[in-house]
């Protein structure tokens, strides 16, 4: 089968358990899609450790032991620890690092059966919103090669958006999931803070950092989600108690006399026309499907920019200490002693963008600045989380743009990372309230380039978005469109 | 409010990081243009208003936890070692920290 590349994972999957394909076949088929790196989109591949995991699917499958994803091919966001591939979090301060240990996503969703195909490109230690942080150069948007994914999952995006892989993980701190999959036109889903584990994932912001599937439909992003969320006590102290769900069991729910707020803040003058075009699109299917808009406010919107890029710098620079040239990673050639060689291997090993951050947060955090900026900061946050409890009395769920503007052109932004602070304004306020939140496709705009839509749910109302995005892309086939000229 | 040269040097130091002299500059001008948009952040009321610890505590009691003090792991040195840039007889090398 030569078009084993377009299939969904629920399709892959029932083949794979039907026995119509094996494995082995499956993942020979994605390996070989990979020569040259397209899209620059693969940190590690290596196809004997693959090969080996598709052989040991096949014997589960004949078996009877096989997993609800058996033999599906997976790929990781280069964030996640895994033991038989390297671990960067694309970074040059970590090349060639080999983790004692899996993740306990990678875990999760390799004990559902799932084949790793290798690690994905991503912005360093997930600080950016283009993927043009990378030390390992930048990855490109499968819809226009001169155009950035987003990010920082944009690896994970491009790599789904370009039939290179049916489903990856990604993590979402500020938007890092929901963002690259609007600009590369896939679906991505991070769950409620605490209900994946982020055990083995490279810490970036601890009290943000969520990890979530990101593939072409919602009914995939569910199959994954179900496998990767779960408690993991022990080892998450932020993990919440509560067990895993079925995600994929309220799919087909009907939404009729659903109350979808649609906050006043996210269609203001810095929405593109383009895009509010096509969010409004999508929003008309849901009235047509018996959905209610309801206007709502969510007050300190704007507010979310300081506040993010205060709370995320400074647990960054706490999370960025360990990497110190000793236990792991790079280590400069040249020093006189112990301090002189953090200073020269932190210098030689991290990218500007990271070490902005480092530096804003340990300014922050810093002898008579913490309570005017850190402290205002989480005071500020839990302003943010009540205007979202006091918008969710009057509705079910919101709706809005993902981002002000479709993918701009790679370099575009490249002296100003303010210009790509501001344009993360419409997914940090979930991020900081630490809800639920996905982007689906729900149309196109400007240049033809992809448009998300963003659902935002209460806390643990992630079956409710699945479903929500499940019945627009029963009714809409923006999902199904793939890239010109795709191989 | 903005941060001065002497400002990014001392917190590159704490930091651990050298910076080149146009590397500190550029970041001085950039941090400084974050730090306006800050500016709204210190004109909101936050009195009597409780930092957020866990996001979910909004909506429910939320405990850090302690786990028992047990040993849980078996001994991997050698594979949490393989990744270290110097090591000898398994132990970690640094530079000589006393005289």
């Amino acid at each position: 089968m030569s078009d084993l590349h377009t299939l969904s994972v629920k399709a892959l999957a029932s083949l794979l358990q039907t026995k119509q394909v094996s494995a082995v076949e499956v993942a020979t088929r994605f390996l070989a899609r990979l020569g040259g790196n397209p899209h620059n989109a693969f940190l590690d591949v290596d196809s004997e450790v693959t090969l080996a995991q598709a052989r040991a699917s096949d014997v589960k499958l004949a078996d009877g032991m096989a997993g609800p994803l058996e033999g599906v091919p997976v790929a990781h966001k280069d964030v996640f620890v895994t033991r038989e591939f390297a671990t960067t979090a694309g970074s040059k301060i970590l090349q060639g690092y080999r983790s004692p240990f899996d993740a306990t996503v990678v875990q999760r969703l390799a004990q559902a059966g799932m084949v790793t195909l290798g690690k994905l490109n991503c912005d360093e230690f997930a600080m950016g919103s283009a993927n043009e942080n990378s030390a390992y150069g930048a990855v490109t948007n499968p819809w226009d090669t001169a155009r950035v994914p987003g990010g920082s999952s944009g690896g994970s995006a491009a790599a789904v958006a370009a039939r290179l892989v049916p489903a990856a993980t990604g993590t979402d701190t500020g938007g890092s999931i929901r963002q690259p999959a609007s600009f590369c036109g896939i679906t991505g889903i991070k769950p409620t803070y605490g209900r994946a584990s982020r055990y083995g994932m490279i810490a970036y912001a601890s009290s943000l950092d969520q990890a979530g599937p990101m593939a072409r439909s919602a009914e995939d992003c569910a199959l994954l989600l179900s496998a990767m969320c779960g408690h993991d006590l022990d080892r998450d102290s932020t993990s919440l108690d509560m067990p895993s769900e079925d995600f994929t069991a309220s799919l087909n729910n009907s939404i009729d006399g659903l109350r979808i707020g649609i906050p006043k803040e996210f269609f203001g003058e810095g929405l593109h026309a383009d895009v509010r075009a096509a969010v409004d699109g999508a929003l008309r299917e849901y009235e047509k499907l018996g959905a209610q808009l309801v206007p709502i406010s969510l007050p300190r919107t704007e507010l979310s920019i300081p506040v993010y890029y205060i709370i995320a710098p400074a647990e960054a620079s706490s999370n960025l200490s360990r990497f110190d040239g000793v236990k792991f990673g790079h280590r400069a050639k040249d020093y006189v002693d112990l301090v002189d060689m953090y200073k020269k291997t932190r210098a030689e090993g991290f990218g500007n963008e990271v070490k902005r951050r480092i530096m804003t947060g340990a300014y922050v955090l810093s002898h008579g600045y913490y309570d005017a900026y850190y402290l205002q900061a989480q005071k500020i946050r839990s302003m943010i989380a009540d205007d979202f409890q006091n918008a969710f009395k009057e509705c079910d769920v919101i709706a809005g743009p993902v981002a002000p503007s479709v993918a701009w052109k790679l370099g575009e932004n490249a002296n100003d990372p303010v210009a790509d602070y501001l344009a993360d304004i419409f997914t940090l306020p979930a991020s900081l309230a630490g809800l639920p939140g996905m982007s689906l496709p729900a149309g196109f705009g400007a240049h033809n380039m992809p448009v998300g839509l963003q659902l935002i749910g209460n806390y643990f109302k992630e079956a409710q978005l699945l479903n929500l995005a499940h019945r627009l892309q029963q009714a809409t086939d923006f999902h199904l469109r793939q890239p010109e000229g795709l191989q | 409010m903005s941060l001065t040269s002497q400002d990014i040097d001392r917190i590159a130091n704490l930091a651990r990081l050298q910076l080149q002299p146009e590397e500190g500059e550029r970041m001085l001008v950039q941090i400084n243009g974050f730090f306006a948009i800050v500016e709204a952040m210190q004109a909101v009321d936050t009195t009597g208003i409780e930092p957020m610890a866990h996001p979910v505590a909004a909506i429910q009691d939320i405990m850090l936890r302690l786990r028992p003090d047990v040993a849980s792991e078996p001994n991997q040195r050698e594979a949490n070692q393989r990744s270290a840039p110097a090591v000898e007889r398994g132990l970690f090398l640094v530079p000589k920290v006393i005289e």
